[in-house]
């Protein structure tokens, strides 16, 4: 008797549930608009507003990303690679883990250094209260923001000191992870698997060229290429390899990638090292090699 | 004091309303599954068109795998007698939606450079294992557009790792950056479900007794829908023919 009560006052709470809903239903987009221009951002002491962005997203934004965030502004028809479309809510530089979103930082990070081999310039003319404002305006974007949080920031140890034995560990890694099949054995972007690879748009996109001496697109610092191969780049062909890299032997590989650049301020020691130990690009038909790279490394 | 005293009203109130939640919820719940089946059969209409073969002489260790058989495209794969295989047979409508998801978990296998199985089936929320049983690198990067999508790297020798799915989505289709001839298709659905087999036969288990709408997926062919009505106790059938394209 009492659950049948229940049963129909729940009946009845769903259908003017219904109703209310379709009620607003016509004022929903709008309602969300307003919702979310209240979005905000937070990096250091820094609070931004969507709202207060409107005008600089309009002056220096809109041409490649267009008015809807979309990626489709009026330049975008012209541009390889193509203006990031801020509604899927998807992003290439995180410090968090594949499939989630960045945090903040990571946006603002973004903003503030631009990307190489792309006309995304660096936001000079921006002040940080400028760019902060920017991010929030960024996440307005996507709905993602207002049902999800960042993904929590993975730990990066602290960086110990370049050794031979870590250079060669990181040879190691780049071997069994196979990092060759797009990137080349010398890094040169001409891995066997480097010509078919293709964006989430299925538009063609090349591996990153480490022997060309551009930037990475998400940063050139030790920690930068630490988060580039750790959280992988989504959107592209580049997976996430936190699964499989210690936290301690990604510093390895680091040191190792950095052989494989040209000359620039931050691989002095390493190229030293390869030069010293006389390092060949690996030779991806030998059997892999044993001691530092035996374990799987694997999380169960 | 007064206000104190209104609380402790209230707190009764919401305990009480809890307490009355728990019971409407656990009576509910409390269904017995009933273990009606549905089978039935998927057949094509038709010869099933060419399947390419496919070059994997960029990975040696695969193509090494396929020598003497070469590994075929399944875009479409019929069986014997003309069975339908592949195919995603789930209840699209009619679900009381309190179906719990399957606590099995699905396991999904990169073996010779394909998806094992092509089509793979799960729950909303069950679980699904990734292995790699080769000895070459893979990415698993999944291309959903209602769950999160995300891009692993699977080297050779490293562990499974698990993935649970939280949206309906028929089908996710998923794909290997590496070797760009594997694709695959990961179906999540809610409640019950059945994978057709290479003789085009499927089975729901633990459907309660109801009135359902049955869809069937296949990649190439789309959907169809039927109805069919499930009693207490008594397997149901329900057969679906796809015409060749």
């Amino acid at each position: 008797m009492e659950t049948k009560f229940m049963k129909s006052s729940l009946l009845l709470g769903a259908a003017s549930l219904l109703l209310m809903s379709a009620v607003s239903w016509a004022q929903m987009t709008k309602y969300q608009e307003d919702q979310r221009l209240n979005m905000e951002a937070h990096v250091g002491k820094y609070t931004g507003h969507a709202a207060d962005a409107q005008a600089n997203y309009r002056r220096y934004c809109v041409g490649c990303h267009g008015v809807e965030g979309d990626g489709q502004g009026e330049n975008a028809q012209w541009l390889d690679p193509q203006p990031r479309n801020f509604t899927l809510g998807q992003f290439k530089c995180r410090s968090t883990p594949s499939g989630t979103l960045p945090t903040d930082e990571d946006l603002y990070n973004s903003v503030g250094r631009g990307f190489d081999r792309s006309v995304m310039p660096i936001w000079n003319q921006l002040t940080n209260q400028d760019k902060v404002d920017l991010v929030a305006y960024v996440k307005h974007f996507s709905s993602k923001w207002t049902t999800e949080k960042a993904g929590e920031v993975f730990p990066i140890p602290a960086e110990p000191e370049v050794t031979a034995d870590r250079v060669k560990a990181g040879q190691a890694l780049f071997q069994k992870l196979e990092c060759w099949k797009c990137h080349g054995v010398e890094g040169r972007a001409n891995g066997p698997s480097s010509d078919t690879l293709q964006d989430d748009q299925n538009r063609p996109i090349k591996p990153y060229n480490f022997t060309e001496g551009s930037r990475p697109k998400c940063g050139s610092t030790d920690r930068d290429i630490y988060k580039i191969f750790m959280s992988g780049l989504d959107g592209t062909p580049m997976p996430s390899f936190i699964d499989n890299v210690k936290p301690d032997e990604a510093w390895d590989l680091v040191f190792y990638l950095r052989t494989l650049q040209p000359k620039n301020a931050y691989n002095m020691k390493e190229r030293a090292i390869a030069k010293q130990l006389g390092l060949k690009p690996i030779d991806p038909n030998a059997p892999a090699p044993a001691a530092p790279a035996a374990s799987s490394g694997g999380q169960p | 004091m007064k206000s104190h005293k209104k609380s402790v009203v209230v707190l009764f109130a919401v305990v009480f309303m809890m307490m009355g939640a728990l019971i409407l919820g656990s009576s509910v719940s409390a269904a017995p599954p009933s273990g009606s089946s549905i089978t039935g059969t998927v057949k094509l209409d038709g010869v099933a068109p060419h399947q390419k073969g496919i070059d994997m002489s960029k990975e040696p260790s695969c193509a090494a795998i396929h020598k003497d058989k070469p590994a075929m495209m399944e875009s479409v794969v019929a069986g014997a007698n003309g069975g339908l295989a592949n195919v995603v047979v789930y209840i699209s409508q009619g679900l009381s939606g309190n179906e719990a998801a399957s606590s099995d978990a699905v396991t999904l296998t990169q073996k010779g450079c394909q998806y094992i199985p092509h089509v793979v089936a799960l729950d909303a929320g069950q679980h699904m294992k990734v292995v790699n049983s080769d000895s070459t690198s893979h990415n698993i990067h999944p291309q959903p557009t209602k769950n999160a999508e995300w891009n692993k790297s699977q080297p050779p020798g490293s562990a499974p790792f698990d993935v649970t799915w939280a949206n309906e989505e028929i089908a996710v289709p998923v794909k290997c950056n590496i070797h760009p001839w594997m694709h695959g298709y990961i179906a999540v659905v809610k409640g019950p479900y059945g994978v057709s087999d290479d003789s085009g036969a499927f089975t729901l288990s633990n459907v309660a007794p109801g009135s359902y709408t049955l869809t069937a997926w296949q990649e190439t062919y789309g959907t169809q829908t039927q109805q069919v009505t499930v009693a207490a106790g008594k397997a149901a059938s329900a057969n679906f023919t796809f015409k060749a394209k």
